[in-house]
């Protein structure tokens, strides 16, 4: 696999994907998984074309942003396997996608950050201004949203206004200061639950909220935080789990046995295949209303048999 | 590096009753002189010397086989020697070629493509940092830190990018125009510092600095802009430049394009500037002495400014052959880090054109080689970066080079434009 500039140790979707590479090891024993870190955008096409060279029968491309160098190298090595996390590359039937419909499980996260806040005031931010950042915080003020209209409730959303499609961005994935110092002015807003879409600058959100003694808590995304980022565990009220790990697992081990890899449809993860979930309440599970959890898990329902429609321009098409 | 050598003048102390010295003890004793060829070469010894002790102790397997050393000593010096030539090895085939590919390429079961690849990438590497490099060295000439390369490069995507998917005009105006608009863009971010230089005393270093920061934004900003954003994509990417526009390149796996064959004349006429031109004596002038030149009747203030403003067009250059040659849209990290690979490559060339180029070179090389020596034998591509770092310390560190190898103190004192004499 080839990673994006934010390298292997991303503790997001680089990180995930290689994990789900190691996994697949450790059931087809003969799967050899390699990964090469892109160190600029200039590096991507090289990279692939490198594993292409060495026969590999499946190359992994992590991210949107190798779109473009994807579609070059794998238009001209027809014989061999690609796939592509978090987009799609058009009119190759060699690639094989792997997109999250992150929005449906946001929506849920939105719905049960409604429910539980007390200031009737939730928070979000992103990390950079990116379609699968944006996605998260779509899904999330549409959950709010969804809520106010089924109670007659009024929940503000801070940080992210999904009609102008404006918000607040920290411009980076690793600066947790600057995590603490926007969580600290949404707090100040009046948020009492946090979602940062935004890698480890998140932590810092997290870290507020541990200071703050159980009145700021947090919505964290992508993998458990419970498993992720154990040490801030007691303020983590559920997960947005965007499940990249298993799919490059199932995706590596098809491609390791032949199998084909369609690239219509490709992988589309949603709620109904657990591509993407709603992360277990931990310790919050006690604090959490029982009605306000049958709740999610109906809503959950409805937007898996299609009763409830949940909408992002950033949703793969 | 350099195309400077140490002539012995010297008359031969040790020679021969009819003071004749042999070529040959000319030759030995003129090799371990400390002339900056010299130095360069001991430099880039000791990098990869330091770096074949870090492959091995970032390796786990082998590393184990160290824990019984004294016991069989040959089982740890194998396995790391293995690891180290294999590493190596693979260093050197993804910067020139791989010997197989080019065996493939003869007997017809390969391509010539295939076997020029390496080599076709360490250029498409290097190209860009001719540029930035000689945008560096150029100031420094003139006696101004030019931290601000990599803000100046970003420029230069900026425009040169736009002006390449802006206007449609026929193959080659639309190149020639685009590459102009990148040279224009990254001369009035180079020509901001240089005025306040000139005209308030503002250091460039500060200065510059601050401009890369602005820049950086501004083009992070700028690609999610109607008009410029590609509007079929959602995440932060522009339109893709007209094909007229791009520089003419072999296309499929070979990546190399005019843009190194642009980088060699830019460096001869960095290279005429600074040695033949009027202007160029009056830079090197202000460099070594500003107040003397001064006296001398020489504008230092018009020198700075004109000199930034010329690096700043060196580098919006390299910024401009960056989007037009390999990446062909903007986003918001296109130009990667080639300004701050300037300032070493600068270093490394000891602030001389030629000298500038082969740096690049050598940099690109070690670029395309470390792409390789990661896919194929997992060495991570840090260690390249540590091994550009450590050749360039050792340069700046020439007195630590000599007392290793003990190299006799060199006969012949030129005036320099070394960094550790600024």
């Amino acid at each position: 696999m080839v990673t994006d500039t934010g390298g292997i140790d991303d503790k997001s979707f680089n990180a995930s994907a290689w994990a789900g590479m190691q996994a697949a090891k450790t059931e087809v024993s003969n799967i050899v998984p390699k990964n090469v870190v892109s160190s600029s955008e200039a590096d991507y096409e090289p990279n692939l074309q490198g594993f292409v060279t060495q026969d590999c029968n499946f190359i992994l491309a992590v991210g949107g942003l190798m779109i473009t160098s994807t579609q070059k190298i794998a238009t001209a090595a027809a014989d061999s396997q690609f796939a592509i996390v978090d987009g799609v590359v058009a009119g190759a039937s060699n690639v094989y996608p792997m997109q999250f419909e992150t929005h449906q499980a946001a929506f849920l996260a939105g719905y049960l950050a409604a429910g539980y806040s007390k200031s009737g005031k939730v928070g979000t931010y992103g990390g950079m201004k990116l379609p699968t950042v944006t996605i998260f915080m779509d899904g999330f003020a549409d959950g709010v949203a969804h809520y106010n209209q089924a109670k007659g409730k009024n929940v503000q959303v801070i940080g992210w206004d999904k009609a102008k499609q404006n918000g607040t961005f920290a411009e980076s994935f690793i600066d947790q200061s600057k995590g603490k110092s926007i969580t600290d002015t949404l707090v100040s807003q009046g948020a009492d639950v946090i979602m940062p879409v935004a890698g480890g600058t998140g932590l810092g959100t997290a870290q507020v909220a541990k200071d703050s003694a159980g009145k700021v808590s947090v919505i964290w995304v992508d993998q458990d935080g419970c498993k992720s980022a154990e040490q801030y565990c007691d303020v983590f009220l559920t997960t947005v789990v965007k499940n990249i790990e298993g799919a490059v697992k199932e995706a590596v081990i098809k491609g390791a046995k032949g199998e084909a890899l369609t690239a219509t449809p490709g992988y589309q993860g949603s709620l109904e295949n657990d591509g993407v979930s709603l992360a277990a309440y931990n310790s919050f599970d006690s604090k959490i209303d029982s009605t306000l959890k049958t709740e999610v898990e109906t809503l959950k329902a409805d937007i898996i048999s299609g009763k409830v429609k949940v909408e992002s321009v950033s949703a793969p098409k | 590096m350099t195309t400077e050598t140490t002539t012995p003048q010297a008359p031969a102390a040790k020679g021969g009753p009819d003071g004749e010295e042999s070529l040959l003890s000319r030759f030995t004793q003129n090799l371990w002189a400390a002339n900056s060829v010299m130095v360069t070469i001991l430099s880039i010894v000791l990098a990869v010397v330091i770096g074949a002790i870090l492959i091995v102790v970032s390796d786990a397997t082998v590393l184990a086989k160290f824990a019984y050393f004294t016991a069989r000593p040959s089982d740890a010096l194998t396995a790391s020697w293995d690891l180290i030539s294999v590493a190596y090895a693979d260093l050197v085939k993804g910067a020139l070629g791989d010997p197989e590919a080019f065996a493939a390429w003869f007997d017809g079961t390969g391509t010539w493509q295939q076997a020029f690849g390496p080599l076709s990438e360490t250029l498409t590497y290097a190209a860009p940092l001719v540029f930035t490099g000689l945008a560096v060295a150029l100031a420094f000439r003139g006696g101004l830190f030019n931290i601000g390369a990599q803000g100046q490069a970003v420029i230069g995507c900026i425009t040169g990018g736009i002006a390449g998917f802006t206007f449609g005009l026929p193959v080659g105006l639309a190149m020639l125009v685009a590459m102009l608009c990148g040279a224009l863009g990254g001369a009035l971010w180079g020509f901001i510092p240089g005025l306040l230089k000139a005209r308030t005393g503002a250091h460039e270093v500060i200065t510059t600095i601050m401009l890369n920061y602005t820049s950086a934004l501004l083009l992070s900003w700028l690609v999610l802009q109607k008009g410029i954003q590609d509007p079929d994509r959602t995440d932060a990417i522009s339109k893709t430049v007209h094909e007229a526009a791009q520089l003419p390149s072999f296309g499929g796996v070979l990546r190399v394009h005019l843009g190194i064959v642009l980088a060699v004349l830019a460096t001869a006429g960095v290279a005429w500037l600074l040695n033949r031109s009027a202007f160029g004596f009056e830079l090197r002038a202000v460099g070594s002495n500003q107040h003397a030149a001064k006296t001398a009747g020489i504008s230092v203030a018009k020198t700075y400014a004109l000199l930034m403003a010329i690096a700043g067009g060196l580098a919006g250059l390299g910024g401009a052959t960056q989007v037009l040659g390999t990446a062909y849209a903007l986003t918001p990290a296109v130009a990667g880090n080639i300004g701050f690979d300037g300032l070493l490559v600068a270093l490394l060339g000891r602030n001389r054109p030629w000298g500038t180029l082969l740096a690049a070179l050598l940099f690109g090389a070690l670029r395309a080689g470390g792409n390789r020596m990661q896919s194929y034998s997992g060495i991570s591509l840090e260690l390249v970066t540590v091994l550009q770092a450590l050749i360039v310390i050792f340069i700046a560190a020439p007195a630590l080079v000599k007392a290793i190898f003990r190299l006799r103190a060199t006969r012949l004192t030129r005036p320099g434009a070394s960094l550790v004499k600024g």
